[in-house]
């Protein structure tokens, strides 16, 4: 109309809007879709398709068991680091004895949540999604649906199920390896022992912290299936396309597990 | 012809005025047709006519623009989910790529429907199961993977999968297309037998003429969208739109008679689309 300018800005308006409406159209098909696994897990048997615990099982094995050695090894570096910089940090002000707080504090509540989350959606976020999308551009979901197999029922709800389950087994064992590999640096250190050390840290981690640590997975373990899901779901375009898609939950689920943390502490923390 | 004898009383398929776009280009117009109960109804048309999105419409994949599809008396635009689901065990779709379970082994995938929707013991689900690979001659391949199939066993194991449930209406995208002479007569055959013995309504669609004059009851000829002729074998045959004939003997279309459009085309000049991807 009048000159480039305003036509770019229209352009830009126009493209602007479209990525609003389709991350609104997103998070709305998110939510339908948690809506659907929860009514197949209700009223799935009496509705004469229940969910079965077979793939439930092969999924919990896939993520959980496949996930251990992976874990173990982070958790107790990220462990060993946290309590190496907590040290170095606390002397400078002479409090070096209160380290067990901080590392304990850390793993429990944020570290050990936050890197099986991130773990696992690399894993088997991205496998979910591979899965799916190879499925789609094979006509696989279209098969079980004219078979009258709801795709929920049969792959997207024993995945969320296994998630759920495996991602706090997960986090709880992170917490274990974390503390102990802490242990391991902070006890000479400070000169005690690990077994005074495990009696500082059973008497400083509370219930509550624990909880904090576990509920958070919770979330995560929903956050990294739909969003698997979803962009799975969502392929166009072949080979190229189920790569594009893979890699694109990897990062979507990565940014919701942090940003999601975020909020969720600020809710419940303070 | 005997074969034709049984009195048809209902109709399995019915579709009235169906329309489609994808965006704003339709591409079906006005679409009716009926499938009648126990007949083997072949869908033909040239490559891009719409004839794959037809079939998505008839198995509830796609909903249309306006129109109606009816089978086996429900209209798919008036079905709970819940009802659809009911309504899917009655029928059988063998897919033109196959679509089988990539994951599981082929006795698997055929078990499937049968595990989901019937409450029936491993034993009979087996014996089930190996009955209809023995249909489509593929006894014993049941432990192998799809990726370990040919292309042909492929299409005869989702033939397999499709009529486990021994449904009351089967849908067959290019049953035989891509597959040597001697198979493809044989799922000729097969879907011939199924029709005769089960009294199953069948909808194929194919490019294949020689199949198609081979198994059809009535044929239905779509051409850029619209239904070109739905008539009797021997009436096709016998018609003399030149277009029918064009994709009886084939023919290529007539010569582009309007140099400047096509030249205008090669330009790219995109107000000059082609008939079937007229913008509306
Ligand atoms: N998902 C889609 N989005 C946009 N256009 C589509 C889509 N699917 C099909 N079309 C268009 O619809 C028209 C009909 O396609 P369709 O696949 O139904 O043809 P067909 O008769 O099955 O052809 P063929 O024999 O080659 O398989 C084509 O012009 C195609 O470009
Ligand atoms: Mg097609």
């Amino acid at each position: 109309m009048n000159g480039g300018g305003g036509k770019n800005l229209r352009d830009f308006l126009d493209r602007l809007g479209r990525w609003a409406a389709a991350g609104v159209a997103e998070f709305g098909f998110a939510a339908a879709l948690v809506g659907e696994c929860l009514f197949w897990l209700a009223m799935g048997r009496k509705r004469r398709q229940p969910v079965r615990l077979a793939p439930v099982m092969a999924q919990a094995m896939e993520i959980g068991i496949g996930a251990l050695p992976i874990v173990t090894v982070l958790s107790g570096t990220i462990g060993i680091m946290l309590a190496i910089q907590g040290i170095y940090s606390l002397k400078l002000f002479g409090a070096e004895s209160r380290v067990t707080l901080g590392v304990a504090m850390s793993t429990v509540r944020e570290f050990a949540p936050l890197i099986t989350g991130i773990l696992v959606a690399g894993r088997s976020g991205s496998a979910l999604a591979a899965r799916l999308g190879t499925m789609r551009i094979n006509q696989e979901i279209d098969a079980l649906t004219v078979m009258g197999v709801s795709p929920v029922r049969f792959l997207v709800v024993p995945a969320l199920v296994a998630m759920m389950v495996m991602l706090p087994c997960l986090t709880l064992w992170a917490d274990l390896v974390g503390l102990f590999a802490a242990g391991l640096y902070i006890a000479p250190q400070l000169g005690s022992t690990m077994g005074a050390y495990a009696d500082e840290v059973t008497s400083l981690v509370q219930m509550n912290d624990m909880l904090h640590g576990l509920a958070k997975s919770g979330i995560f373990a929903v956050l990294i299936t739909i969003v698997g899901v979803i962009n799975g779901a969502s392929v166009t375009g072949g080979a190229e396309g189920v790569g594009r898609m893979t890699t694109r939950s990897v990062v979507h689920a990565i940014s919701a597990i942090v940003i999601t943390d975020m909020i969720f502490v600020f809710m419940v923390t303070r | 012809m005997t074969r034709r004898s049984p009195k048809f009383i209902t109709n399995s398929v019915e579709v009235v005025n169906l329309n489609t776009h994808f965006g704003d280009r339709q591409i079906l117009h006005d679409v009716s047709l009926e499938v009648r109960k126990g007949e083997i109804m072949v869908i033909m048309g040239g490559s891009g006519s719409g004839k794959t999105t037809l079939l998505n419409h008839l198995l509830g994949l796609l909903s249309p623009s306006s129109g109606t599809v009816r089978i086996l008396d429900h209209d798919l635009g008036k079905l709970s989910p819940m009802e659809r689901q009911l309504l899917r065990t009655r029928t059988g779709v063998a897919f033109q790529s196959g679509a089988l379970f990539s994951s599981m082994s082929i006795g698997d995938n055929i078990a499937l429907p049968l595990r989901e929707h019937t409450g029936l013991d491993p034993t009979t689900i087996g014996i089930m199961t190996r009955l209809k690979l023995e249909v489509v001659s593929l006894a014993g391949f049941e432990d192998l993977k799809p990726a370990e199939l040919s292309g042909g066993m492929i299409k005869r194991a989702a033939l397999a999968r499709a009529i486990v449930m021994d449904p009351e209406l089967l849908f067959c995208d290019e049953p035989s297309a891509g597959l040597d002479p001697v198979v493809a007569a044989s799922i000729d055959d097969l879907i011939l037998r199924l029709r005769d013995a089960m009294g199953m309504s069948i909808v194929v669609v194919t490019h294949d003429l020689d199949s198609t004059f081979k198994i059809a009851d009535r044929i239905c000829v779509l051409d850029k969208g619209r239904v070109l002729a739905l008539d009797t074998v021997e009436a096709i045959r016998a018609s003399t739109d030149i277009r029918i004939q064009n994709l009886l003997n084939r023919r290529t279309e007539e010569a582009e008679p309007d140099p400047d459009a096509y030249l205008r085309r090669l330009l790219g000049d995109s107000s000059n689309q082609p008939d079937g991807i007229r913008r509306t």
